[in-house]
């Protein structure tokens, strides 16, 4: 119960219409029932904008329902007339004069066949909430004016009534379709993952690159040309660095580049057969990294530039993937062999009050912390076979688990939270080779945003 | 009217050249004076002058062992001899001729003739330690590679172990022996002890697990006396593994530590 009382209060602010306590654990999702009901159908663009509205339509309901918190209204049941600004609404007329018969007035209700708003609020339709609008090029700029409509109040039903700008070409279709979709989550709570990143790498061109992608799978683009193994990629708390581990030189070492532009800030790696697995402190100054200085392998904490290294946990076993507490900074998780199997185990910034986390079943790696410091979710093999890894979610202060996500569907591995809190992104060989999927943090609402080559240890980030 | 003139003058001409014929052959005139007579009795042969030299140089003057510098030279006058100390001998009047000395060197170039001799010298200094010793003439024609892959076996491991087991122990006593052998042949070769991981674990923890596996035999190999500076580690961990099924054959050929030349 203490993990209800951490989570809803941040979440409560925009979700009054749809909340209801659970009496079970719940990741901040609502589920079904409770959900608010959308329709969206596609809107139209006049003239050159029409082109682009396939890639806007896609990109609007993909954000909406991969927010979780709507039911989706499948566009099959729509009416034929779709309204794109208010004035197309009609009243609806009085129940038909007397010529048609009353036979006639049983078995067909009166509709507007679109034009009016009660056609959206019952059978078949039955939504809450309709989004509708159009696009058009004025001055050289792609203007979309979007309307929300709470159906249920037709009296006062627009909710947003607002004008987006962006450029006239695909890029500029998709910027104000997650701008609409931003204003539309933000309602209920639902924070918009678009500006969002996710970096993973892949094999695609030969060589495993640092390679990053908008957060929902577009614009994947190449980070590293070292035509070596480039590897475990973290991103800064601000966005604007990029953090991995490559073989370029020899024996694995980190570096740390800048992202726009790309560009080598020359990490300097100590004397070691093997430095990896670095991550950003949460104010982007330090690095932790497992290095095997002395011997393998310890977690050291350095500077940004890979100066000031010292270690802070003491040699036992393999300590590797540390991830300090992005709330508090002062404490982190990690992954260590030092009771046998690999577990997962927090301690201080300075090694003081290490315990470990996972009960000693199984395997347990990749923690990855929520953005709000209690929960981790990390990979387990609990309950499978060795390497058959599965996601699950535990409250780091009881130590509970709170939730398993995957459930033997491939090797699900590299979970890592979205900035809301509420998705994750993972990599998963449950379609043949590692591809990276987010997901809702239940489970639900699995997309698979990789295709090409073997793509791995996603993280999410700015 | 001209004309007339010209010939007359040209008669004229004519007559008094006939008249002073007529003249000579009537009056010889006088003998043209004699030589005149030597100052001094004769004079003695030229006394025989000592050759010059002209140039003798090394260039450059100062090279390292293995390295060759060129001596010039240029001996002018009557030399009957020309010759150069340090083996080298009897040479042209003019030449030049590369040397290759070891150690720094002195060269003194002696000209003589029938005016006598003379002799110049060019120093060349050799800075460093003479090179070692060519390879011996068996030189192997295989490569290190060629002769890890044919004599060194790969060391297999224990799921999530790093330790050399009972028949990893003997694996890696035959080993040692061969890498002797090897790094004995090839004196600058260095040989790399790769570690690697089957695919169940966690990539990072699989990462230093590598490492440790790399080590265990670069210790083992070093306790039977393996030059510990010519082994170097390297953990692969799951990244490159030699095979990509899902069963427990195929990782306990991941579980490895593999040999490999070094740079």
């Amino acid at each position: 119960m203490k993990f209800t009382r951490l989570i809803f209060p941040a979440f409560a602010a925009g979700a009054m219409l749809l909340l209801a306590q659970q009496s079970t654990i719940d990741i901040g999702t609502i589920t079904k029932g409770e959900r608010p009901a959308i329709a969206i159908p596609d809107l139209r663009g006049s003239g050159e904008a029409q082109s682009f509205m396939g890639a806007f339509n896609q990109t609007l309901w993909a954000d909406i329902n991969g927010a979780g918190i709507f039911k989706m209204i499948p566009k099959t049941s729509y009416p034929t007339f779709v309204p794109q600004q208010p004035s197309d609404f009609q009243q609806p007329t009085a129940p038909a004069p007397a010529p048609r018969g009353r036979p006639n007035q049983m078995t067909a209700a009166p509709s507007g066949g679109g034009r009016w708003m009660q056609d959206w609020a019952t059978p078949p339709v039955s939504s809450n909430y309709l989004a509708f609008g159009y696009t058009a090029v004025q001055n050289g700029v792609l203007v979309l004016r979007g309307w929300l409509y709470d159906l249920r109040n037709p009296a006062a039903a627009q909710v947003i009534g607002k004008t987006y700008l962006g450029s006239v070409d695909e890029a500029g279709s998709r910027k104000v379709a997650h701008e609409f979709a931003a204003d539309i989550m933000a309602l209920f709570g639902g924070q918009s993952l678009a500006g969002t990143h996710i970096y993973f790498n892949s094999d695609r061109t030969g060589h495993k690159e640092i390679w990053m992608m908008d957060y929902d799978g577009k614009n994947q683009r190449q980070v590293t040309h070292f035509n070596s193994t480039s590897i475990e990629p973290a991103i800064s708390p601000d966005g604007s660095k990029v953090a991995f581990t490559s073989y370029v030189r020899g024996n694995p070492g980190i570096f740390v580049f800048s992202v726009d532009p790309v560009r080598d800030l020359r990490f300097y790696n100590q004397s070691a057969s093997v430095n990896s697995s670095p991550w950003f402190t949460p104010d982007g100054k330090q690095i932790v990294y497992s290095s095997s200085a002395g011997r393998c392998c310890r977690i050291f904490l350095s500077d940004l530039n890979g100066s000031g290294f010292r270690p802070i946990s003491s040699l036992s076993s393999i300590d590797t993937e540390p991830k300090v507490n992005p709330k508090t900074g002062s404490d982190l998780v990690f992954s260590s062999g030092r009771s046998g199997p690999e577990q997962v185990y927090r301690m201080n910034m300075d090694g003081a009050d290490l315990e470990r986390l996972t009960d000693g079943t199984g395997e347990a790696a990749n923690p990855a912390w929520h953005p709000d410091g209690q929960l981790i979710a990390f990979a387990w093999t609990r309950g499978f076979s060795a390497g058959a890894w599965n996601i699950f979610i535990m409250d780091v202060a009881s130590h509970r688990v709170m939730t398993q996500l995957t459930h033997g569907e491939g090797k699900n591995e590299h979970p890592s939270w979205a900035p809301d809190g509420k998705h994750l992104v993972f990599a998963s060989t449950r379609g043949g080779r590692s591809q990276i999927y987010s997901m809702l943090a239940d489970g639900h609402e699995v997309q698979q945003l990789t295709t090409v080559g073997s793509n791995e240890r996603p993280v999410w980030g700015k | 009217m001209f004309d007339k003139r010209k010939l007359t003058t040209l008669c004229i001409a004519a007559t008094l050249a006939m008249f002073a014929v007529g003249c000579k052959k009537k009056t010889p005139p006088p003998p043209p004076p004699p030589p005149p007579a030597p100052t001094e009795t004769k004079p003695e042969p030229p006394k025989p002058v000592a050759p010059t030299i002209a140039q003798f140089s090394a260039e450059p003057t100062n090279i390292q062992a293995g390295q060759s510098a060129t001596l010039r030279w240029e001996v002018s006058g009557n030399a009957t001899s020309v010759s150069i100390d340090n083996a080298i001998g009897t040479v042209q009047n003019t030449g030049n001729r590369r040397v290759f000395p070891t150690n720094s060197t002195t060269y003194t170039l002696t000209a003589s003739g029938p005016g006598g001799s003379v002799t110049s010298s060019a120093t060349i200094s050799v800075t460093s330690a003479p090179p070692p010793p060519p390879p011996p003439t068996s030189r192997p024609t295989t490569t290190v590679e060629q002769r890890l892959n044919s004599e060194v076996q790969d060391v297999y491991y224990d799921y999530d172990k790093s330790d050399v087991s009972g028949e990893g122990r003997d694996i890696l006593t035959r080993d040692a022996a061969a890498i002797k052998s090897i790094l004995a042949d090839f004196p600058n070769a260095s040989i790399v002890v790769e570690g690697h991981c089957d695919e169940r674990g966690s990539a990072e923890y699989n990462l230093g697990l590598g490492d440790r596996r790399a080590n265990s035999a670069k210790e083992f190999l070093t306790q039977l006396g393996v030059p510990a500076d010519r082994l170097k580690t390297i953990s692969y961990g799951k990244e490159r593994p030699q095979c990509t099924e899902g069963n427990e054959a195929c990782w306990q050929k991941n579980r490895r530590a593999h040999f490999s030349p070094g740079q």
